[in-house]
Order: C-alpha cells, then structure tokens, then sequence
C-alpha cells in the first residue's frame, strides 16, 4: 500500500463509492414516495367517483405548466454537470443558476396554487373540506401530503444548489501538509502533482532527509476541477434533481389528470 | 487498484436535447390521452407514459444506461421491493 505520495490525493476521490451512496439514499427516497403512492392507489380503488371528481377540481394547466418547469431544469441541470465535466466552469454556473431559478418558478406557481385552494377553505381538516365526501377529504388529505414532499425536495434541491454555487464558484486553494510518518515515506523521492489524464503537471526536487515539514500548496480553480470533488457533488446533486423530477412525473397524471 | 472509469464518458449536450424533446412531447401525450375519456385505462396509460418518462430519465439524465450492471441491479431490487409491497398489499384489499 505504500504507492508513495498519490495516496494522500487519492483518498478523498472514489466518484463511484460516491454515486453508489447516492442512488442507495435515492431508493430509500423511493420507497419514501412509493408507500404513499401505495396509498393513493387503495384510496383511488376504494373512491374512484370522487377521486375523479376532486381532482377535476384542481388547475390542469398549472400542474402541466410545472411539468415543463420541472422537465427543463432537469435539462438544464444535466446540462450544468456537462459543462463542468468539460471543465467549462462558467457555463456549468450559469446553467446551475437557470435550474435554481426554474425550481423557484415551480415554488411560485405551487404556492398560487395552494393559495387558491386554501382560499376556497380547501385544506386538511377545514371547516369546508369536512362537509365533502370522505373520498374528497382523502383525495386533498393525499394531495397536500405528497405535492408537500415533494414541494420540500424542490426546496433542500435549491438550498443544495446555492452551495454548489459556491463550491464551484470560488477559487480555493489546497494546502497539504506531510510531516513525521507520511514524510519518512517519501525521503529521497519527489513529490509530483498528476491530472487527471495522468499528464504530469509539476515535480519536486527530491525529499531531503533535513526536512521536518512540506507544505503543498495548490492554487486556483484548475486544480479543484481536476482533482473532481465539484463534478461528483454536482453529479450527485444532479441525480437528486431528476429523482424529485421523476417523482413529479407521477403525480402530474395521479393527481391533475385522472378525472379529464 | 484501477482508476479508468472514474470519469463519465462524455455525452453530447444534443443527446440531452432531444432526450428532454421526448419528454415534453410525453407529456403532451399524457394530457392528451387523459382528455380522450378513457375511463380506467386512463390511468394505466397515465402509469405506462409517466414509466417511460421516468426510463428516459434514468438513462440519459442520471447516466444509468452508462453505468455499470451494480447500479441498475440495485434499481431492480428497489423496484422490486415495491412490487412486492404494492402487490401483496392488494391482494390483502381485494379479498377482504
């Protein structure tokens, strides 16, 4: 295991380990949602007539319109990781910024939406919602609970963006520093910074054995970008997007469309 | 140890284009279909559309149909757990 100095570089950089983390939180997300699609499926079956009466009282064109949204700032957002796996760093910015701003647009028109609703005295345990038929209550009770969810993924989305934003945005420095054990291990060889292509970038002078202490220190955005901790936290972000998008792909015909 | 496949292969922003295409038209055809008075087949086309949406998704958006075998194996598993689930719950209400 002693592979000289690349070890220190390469422990904090297993992309695969990464993305296997993150689909297995995506399937617990799953199973999350599914369990209240199950739900939906037993209430649906149990109430077909006023499932199809209560959701033809919701606004179709606005749960399409937020298809779109949603649709799009997966575009734009996949978009964004392909500009920053070909290092084009500020047109992953700019289409990171699109996606968050579509995520708000879809926050915007759901929170019309749900204003309408409750304008109508339409909410959970209302005073108006208690006198419709327990399929209504049940079909709003459903309605608010899961477009709610997913409402907070589209949130904690937005709030994950804005420190990607700033992850890929600054221009941080890496300092890295051997002494003691990590330094006997390398006495007499040099140390070498390797991209990610295996080109090699830049080599010490040989380690002497007077040294007590290396510092290494890496400026720039260049170096943050090849060493590919922001691709694989835009990755990964970039997964939990499409998941909450998948998600809304059910909803939109569950919950707008049953009833046309 | 090897290092080769950290990075993805690259995929056209095109192939993204057209992929997010399909999906617009997808959805014109759900709202379509749902207008056409389906009744309970409604809802299966509804189920069927919105799972071919969520597959374009899968591959081309989360990279799925570029990763290797472990990643959709585990979708499956997780798939097939809310089968399982969905499934025996309504064996249990369709026969109470």
């Amino acid at each position: 295991m002693s592979q000289s100095t690349d070890l220190v570089l390469e422990k904090h950089f297993d992309p695969i380990g990464a993305r296997v983390g993150m689909w297995l939180f995506l399937f617990t997300e799953l199973l999350l949602f599914g369990g209240l699609f199950l739900l939906y499926a037993i209430y649906l079956n149990k109430y077909p007539d006023e499932f199809h009466y209560a959701s033809s009282q919701l606004d179709q064109f606005v749960g399409a319109l937020n298809t779109i949204i949603l649709l799009t700032s997966s575009l734009t957002m996949v978009l964004s990781v392909g500009a920053l796996q070909r290092k084009s760093r500020n047109l992953a910015l700019l289409f990171l910024v699109i996606t968050f701003l579509l995520g708000a647009a879809f926050l915007v028109n759901k929170y019309f939406e749900w204003s309408a609703k409750i304008h109508h005295g339409i909410y959970p345990n209302s005073a108006e919602l208690l006198q419709h038929p327990q399929g209504e209550i049940i079909f709003y009770g459903l309605y608010y609970t899961m477009t709610g969810l997913h409402g907070l993924h589209v949130v904690v989305g937005m709030v994950i963006m804005i420190f990607l934003l700033v992850f890929i945005g600054r221009k941080k420095s890496t300092l890295l520093t051997m002494s003691h054990g990590n330094l006997e291990k390398i006495r007499g060889k040099n140390i070498s910074l390797i991209g990610p292509k295996n080109q090699k970038i830049w080599q010490s002078e040989p380690i002497s054995e007077e040294l007590q202490e290396v510092k290494l220190v890496v400026k720039g955005v260049v170096t943050q970008e090849k060493m590919g901790s922001n691709i694989v936290k835009l990755e990964n972000t970039g997964l939990y997007w499409h998941l909450v998008d998948i998600i809304w792909i059910f909803l939109f015909p569950l919950f707008y469309l049953i009833a046309m | 140890m090897e290092h080769k496949h950290e990075e993805h292969q690259l995929i056209s922003y095109g192939t993204y284009i057209m992929v997010w295409l399909a999906l617009l038209i997808l959805t014109g055809l759900t709202v379509t279909v749902a207008g056409l008075n389906l009744k309970n087949f409604a809802i299966v086309a509804a189920i069927f559309i919105a799972g071919f949406k969520s597959m374009l998704v899968l591959n081309y958006f989360m990279h799925l149909k570029f990763e290797s075998a472990l990643f959709r194996n585990m979708l499956y598993i997780t798939l097939f757990t809310l089968v399982v689930i969905i499934g025996l719950t309504f064996t249990d209400i369709s026969f109470r």
